[in-house]
């Protein structure tokens, strides 16, 4: 295994097996140890030092993307990845989080962000540790997935440092989210029915198209790309024998943080493309058992997909490519 | 019903497209009541004609043989030639002996529930209470009990009747590229049944595009014969989501969510219906249409 070095920002927990498995071997324990601890209180610290291998770390997993609409594939990535990461025996995954992204993304055939919410939390209706969250959907201007991730792991520092024995309390949708405050009471999405012993970590859950996307010119950012791997991780749902491990092989910033990254073979392999649905819907066809019964009856209501919306945003750059080439253009013209 | 009328259809909210949806059960279980165009009888053939008069009554013969082909629908919402009115699963009877097959009643309840808010899918248990294993044309057959074979006018809550069907609704088999590739399977299949399949019924079968039912129809006599009662329908949003895996999933201790309906699901979890056990169910049984293929070749064979 690669040596990790320690970074600031980087949350103990998620080395914790790492860290007291590998004993003082080539890390530069001590360096780590400094590291971490100065992250954290002092209690938090004693606990670190005394941590009990088989502890298993909280994971909470983060779908960020269009959900243009959302699809019953979607929501199968997050249980595929709960049971992947759970069958580890390291990891136990408390919750699910739903990002859509905020119309300001400006992707063709993009409908406004009101619709894909409801749709998202309709088709979440009846999941017992799978929501969604506004945030991002609300920004003004595109917020790019590294911020995304952020945004949510602070929210569960903040609130795990408060009240180590809590997890957030989980509101119904369309309220605001209270990711901070601290009850003990059982909400019904989540009953307390254990105590967490560290900050639950944000790993980012999606699938080989998000992955390979790494490498379209402009897309990302090459430190925001080092950041998600290197301090959140990367959980990769892919077709059982895609090219994943070859992209993967193929780029060194992916190959460093490889162990950070999880790539869960799908069987049951399923082609539910958000594309493919509007498809069928602008050709008059059923979508019926392709996303849920009430995404369905939404869409339907609402006539919200049709040759127009799918012409939305057509000749506008995206906003990644834009805010990316226009940084690089600041950039090259200082030098 | 006076042949050649038509009311307007209108079209009914969650009744979306009327196409039949891919259902792909191990036997042949399903089925689309179509109507048949009189433009589509093979007229080089009597015997198909004749076939599916001796399944209907005089009046509907009549329809038959009269329908105008220029009947009226609207083109915006039935382009084509058929007008799918219902769709009928038909569970097959715990006589199949299929290895790790579960006890009927688990399985029409589940299908019951799957259905539950279909407004033109329904659940049909004549085959599944059956004692005996029943070949899949004799349940195309129709018969007093069966469920398409009414012609009554009441509407009921699954199906409201928005128009006045003008002929006796045809059943065609719908299926999966595996179903109809089994045809070559031996003795798993009478000829004589696949031959009646496609002559005097006609199949729906739902493919990933790109499959080898074109080449497999090609091969075969009978299915080349009947090919234009052969529907091949492509899948362009592919799903590999088979039973099979299912209950491996399920032993696995994975989770089988949105892959099946979530009624379902939760059947499935309360009564705990799958597992290493059931999975042996029928271990070392051999499968019924095999017992009894073989059974009457061997007596036909003995006789000669």
């Amino acid at each position: 295994m690669e040596p990790m070095k320690a970074r600031r920002g980087v949350p103990f927990s998620s080395f914790r097996a790492e860290v007291v498995a590998g004993g003082p071997g080539p890390f530069g324990l001590r360096g780590l140890m400094t590291a971490m601890m100065s992250e954290c209180h002092l209690d938090q610290q004693l606990q670190l030092v005394t941590a009990d291998t088989s502890e298993k770390t909280d994971v909470v997993l983060l779908a960020c993307g269009s959900f243009n609409p959302i699809t019953n594939m979607h929501l199968r990535l997050f249980e595929l990845g709960k049971d992947y990461m759970n069958a580890t025996g390291k990891y136990r995954v408390i919750k699910g989080i739903i990002s859509p992204v905020g119309d300001a993304y400006r992707k063709k055939g993009l409908i406004p962000a009101h619709h894909r919410v409801i749709m998202a939390e309709l088709a979440t209706k009846n999941s017992h540790w799978v929501e969604v969250d506004t945030w991002e959907s609300l920004q003004k201007e595109w917020v790019e997935t590294v911020k995304v991730l952020r945004h949510h792991q602070e929210k569960l520092a903040t609130g795990s440092c408060d009240h180590p024995q809590s997890s957030p309390s989980l509101d119904r949708p369309g309220r605001k989210r209270k990711w901070a405050e601290q009850n003990q009471n059982s909400s019904p999405k989540k009953p307390q029915a254990f105590k967490p012993t560290g900050v639950p970590r944000v790993k980012l859950l999606c699938g080989a198209d998000l992955l390979e996307s790494f490498s379209v010119p402009n897309l990302w950012k090459i430190e925001d790309i080092t950041q998600i791997v290197a301090n959140y991780g990367l959980i990769c749902i892919t077709r059982a024998g895609s090219d994943a491990q070859k992209f993967i092989y193929e780029s060194d910033v992916l190959w460093r943080y490889q162990s950070n990254i999880h790539l869960v073979d799908e069987w049951i392999t399923n082609d539910i493309s958000s594309t493919k649905i509007r498809r069928a819907l602008r050709r008059g066809q059923s979508i019926r058992y392709l996303v849920p019964d009430l995404v369905q009856e939404y869409i339907e209501k609402h006539d919200l997909y049709s040759s127009e919306s799918e012409d939305r945003n057509v000749g506008v750059i995206l906003a990644p490519l834009q805010r990316n080439i226009a940084e690089a253009k600041h950039n090259s013209s200082m030098a």
